[in-house]
């Protein structure tokens, strides 16, 4: 037991919980001042608890440990799912301890954090987790006390029989409830009356990140741990030679170490380390193709105009359409690479012992780190463990093993515990990016000005599938054909946030606008006619619910006051992805003759919002990611290696650059789903749709900055 | 090598390391005190940043052989509760998505309070563009850094 002189808020309020009878008295955070207290570390509590099932173990004393098996990297899932199962549970969030879980087949299923999936994926069964538990302290209650179970209730962690006038808390029931038998099938809690679910919690681990605990992968120690840095081969490239001589010169160096096209360098502490492979002296030879983006503009020509390319759907007759047409839209659009650039960089620690492995790490994927470890080293998956750090960012780049495996490697060559660190110069040359990918848009307006035909054919790297076949508009559109082509890059590729609809949001919302212009439409019309003729007349198969869609694009005009000012100029988008809706409203102000950036307006449906905190982090979140995206950053290649190597070229959005955002969610009554994703993909079109509104000029490519179109628009961007 | 007789966090410590080696990583490596974040190690993003004689530095660029006899705070002293107002702010808030850049952060914002303690929103921004964030938690960062201001 720990003495504190000065409790955190929650802390007191266990506290005052239990010395004022329940009573709690009016408490000034920022003049917490408490006296001395007693408070139970979470381990103190875990080694007296009792389990009731994967998620969840109470202890004598009342408090309650709920896990959290999927990776937290800034989603808030380590707040939001315990959030829920405290719900069901009928819990005292002030008596709610977190703590993340490492990876467990047999407990968890989808232990990992990526697609927006994990809200929707577990919402009924940590809903289920807590009401199980709350169902059997319930009957050990009712045991006890020789009364009947549908006539106690349960409230903040108090059970309570009116008739009897009896009372406890659940630490007084545990030892009975603990080894009664779960029901198969439980009831779960009317929405109505949630009262933890809906409200803005914090951040669970906000005190230690404030106070620079050692939360994250790189902050791991080991005793005898050492640490390594790896040089990766240029992309198409391999290892020809190796002189290592300089490198091992370097004091603090232990060992290099070489395995596939990597060389590492080993050593007791960093610092030498990041000398170290500067001197490394490797020599490459051409193992494939040696990209340069020079090359990956020529093949986007080629195969833009390639007659061949796999159709991902046809409705109608389009040639008939296009033939047809009074007028006929066409336009181009083009994204660079991106790397994730997550502000903790890779990094992870291995200990292979004869058979056996422990690792410790940021990844999205625990299982994936478990699965290639045991494909490498051949041994069975069960001896590998994986516990899971909190993550300093992820955005899809920890969904890939690589730098896993590179922690193994070492630690099987130089027979030790080790982490492997990244530098931001490896983390923006040692791959797995978001490729880059060129859409052509063609759409086809009859006399009347209606949509009769629509064409889209995306060219990629490596990403498979460059479209969504079934997303908006499709389905609106009678006569329409979506096809996808393909190069197949050395370069590394891998999801990154929003994956294909990160990029293909902005491209297909911004030549909405140009229809738009074409049709002599306003923007939110067009759209509207569009969902409207989905709605009434669908054509072929619908991926997106119309309803919801309309839902978010009617708000969104009504909250940003759509046209209603002619001295903002508008943008407007609308995307579904991940199974949210999202629809944004950029407003530019042309003030003395330059465009100022005021604000974007989002509306989200997501369904239910379990932490509006947390909601409304993400939705601001994805909309500076995809405007700072969008507007500064590229990824360029120059004989398989970027150009790029760290913040000073490659750049990111900062505080100045951000404008004012104004978030709103609709209530449309649907479980909750994920929004680690969704509010990124409109941001791009919104604002160049704005841009083009304000100055006329209309931005095909990203970065904006980067285009000649955008270079002589000086775009301020102001807060109120 | 060469022994570095250091003032952190209201101690005395001693290092032996190289010269060149960046206080960055004599704080992590050497003594533990990992919460100073390595992201960039150029100077860029600011999730390194501690107080040298209090003010704001970039500690992935700052030879330990420069330290000399300068108090060094880092997030781990900046309070012994954390509880400094700007800590308070942050926690109040809710700042964090991620986390990893928020002790650079909120170094760099205590440092400029105390040499601006009324600082227009403006002068908010200006000081805190020096700090990257990629989960784009600026506005709350902005929020937070007028609320400590107000509260201290």
């Amino acid at each position: 037991m720990k003495t504190v002189t000065k409790a955190s808020r929650r802390d007191f309020l266990k506290i005052a919980g239990t010395t004022a009878g329940g009573l709690f008295i009016g408490f000034n955070w920022f003049s917490c001042d408490s006296p001395k207290v007693e408070v139970l570390s979470t381990e103190e509590i875990l080694s007296q608890a009792k389990s009731f099932n994967s998620y969840l173990s109470i202890s004598p004393t009342g408090d309650v440990v709920i896990y959290s098996p999927n990776p937290e990297l800034g989603q808030n899932i380590k707040t939001s799912f315990p959030m829920v199962v405290a719900e069901e549970l009928e819990a005292d969030w002030e008596k709610v301890r977190v703590v993340q879980a490492n990876l467990d087949a047999e407990k968890y299923d989808r232990q990992l954090t990526g697609g927006s999936g994990a809200m929707p994926h577990s919402w009924e069964r940590l809903r289920k987790a807590g009401a199980t538990a709350k169902f059997v302290l319930v009957a050990a209650a009712a045991k006890t006390w020789n009364v009947p179970a549908e006539e106690i209730t349960v409230e903040k962690g108090i059970i309570s029989h009116k008739g009897s006038g009896k009372k406890g808390h659940f630490g007084e029931f545990v030892a009975e409830a603990a080894i009664m038998t779960a029901p198969e099938e439980v009831t779960l809690k009317d929405k109505k009356d949630f009262k933890i679910i809906g409200t803005p919690v914090k951040n669970v681990d906000a005190k230690d990140i404030y106070t620079g605990k050692p939360l994250y992968g790189i902050d791991f120690q080991r005793e005898g741990m050492k640490h390594a840095m790896v040089q990766r081969a240029p992309f198409g490239m391999k290892i020809k030679s190796v002189d290592d001589s300089a490198a091992r010169s370097v004091s603090g160096v232990t060992d290099v170490v070489q395995f596939g096209t990597s060389v590492a360098v080993v050593g007791n502490t960093t610092w030498p380390l990041l000398k170290a492979k500067k001197l490394l002296k490797v020599e490459y030879e051409a193992d494939g193709a040696v990209e340069s983006t020079a090359d990956h503009d020529r093949l986007f020509a080629e195969l833009m105009a390639k007659g061949k390319a796999e159709v991902k759907r046809k409705d109608g007759n389009v040639d008939a359409a296009f033939k047809s047409a009074a007028k006929v839209v066409t336009a181009e659009y083009q994204c660079p690479f991106l790397a994730h650039s997550p502000m903790e960089p890779e990094n992870f620690f291995a200990h292979v012992q004869g058979d056996k492995v422990e690792l410790v790490g940021p990844t999205q994927t625990p299982d994936r780190a478990r699965q290639e470890t045991a494909q490498l080293l051949g041994i069975p998956p069960e001896n590998i463990t994986v516990e899971i750090t909190r993550l300093g960012g992820g955005f899809g780049r920890r969904l890939r093993a690589d730098y896993v495996i590179e922690a193994v490697e070492v630690s099987r060559a130089i027979n030790a515990p080790v982490k492997v660190t990244w530098s931001r110069e490896d983390e923006l040359t040692g791959g797995a990016y978001r490729p880059a990918v060129r859409y052509r848009f063609e759409a086809a307006l009859d006399a009347n000005n209606t949509l009769i035909g629509y064409k889209l054919r995306g060219v990629g790297m490596n990403a498979g599938n460059t479209t969504r076949e079934n997303n908006f508009p499709s389905g609106a559109v009678d006569n329409l054909l979506i096809e996808s082509i393909e190069h197949k890059s050395t370069i590394t590729t891998n999801a990154w946030r929003a994956p294909i609809t990160n990029f293909l949001a902005y491209a297909e919302q911004s030549f909405l606008d140009e229809v738009a212009l074409a049709a002599g439409k306003d923007p939110v019309d067009l759209r509207m006619e569009l969902l409207n003729r989905a709605k009434t007349n669908p054509v072929g198969e619908l991926g997106y619910d119309v309803d919801r869609m309309i839902g978010v694009v009617k708000t969104a005009a009504e909250k940003s006051n759509w046209g209603k000012n002619p001295n903002v100029k508008q943008g407007f988008s609308v995307y579904f992805s991940h199974r949210s809706y999202v629809a944004q409203v950029a407003d530019i102000e042309v003030q003395g003759g330059s465009p100022v950036l005021k604000k974007v307006t989002a509306v989200t449906d997501c369904g239910m919002v379990v932490n509006p905190t947390g909601a409304n982090h993400q939705v601001r979140g994805g909309i500076v990611d995809g405007m700072g995206h969008a507007m500064y950053t590229n990824l360029t290649f120059e004989n398989g290696v970027p150009k790029q190597r760290n913040f000073d070229s490659y750049r990111l959005i900062r505080m100045k650059e951000v404008p004012e955002i104004d978030t709103h969610f609709v209530d449309s009554g649907f479980d909750p789903t994920g929004l680690g994703e969704p509010a990124l993909p409109p941001t791009g079109g919104a604002i160049a749709n704005a841009i083009f509104a304000a100055t006329g000029r209309r931005l095909r490519s990203q970065p904006f900055i980067e285009q000649k179109e955008f270079s002589d628009i000086k775009l301020e961007i102001k807060r109120a | 090598m060469a022994n570095y007789n250091l003032k952190i966090n209201g101690k005395s410590q001693t290092v032996d390391v190289e010269d060149d080696t960046p206080l960055l990583w004599v704080l992590r490596d050497n003594l533990g005190l990992v919460g100073t974040k390595f992201s960039c190690g150029i100077a860029q993003c600011g999730a390194c940043t501690v107080h040298v004689d209090g003010k704001a530095t970039f500690s992935c660029v700052t030879p330990i052989s420069s330290v000399g006899n300068s108090e060094v705070t880092t997030i781990e002293g900046l309070s012994e509760e954390g509880n400094h107002p700007v800590q308070k702010a942050w926690e109040e808030v809710d700042v964090a998505q991620c986390g990893y850049c928020q002790a650079g952060q909120i170094m760099n914002a205590a440092a400029f309070l105390k040499q601006n303690p009324n600082p227009s929103m403006e002068e908010i921004d200006n000081a805190m563009n020096r700090n990257i964030c990629r989960c784009g938690t600026y506005h709350k960062i902005r929020e937070a850094v007028a609320l400590a201001a107000k509260t201290k």
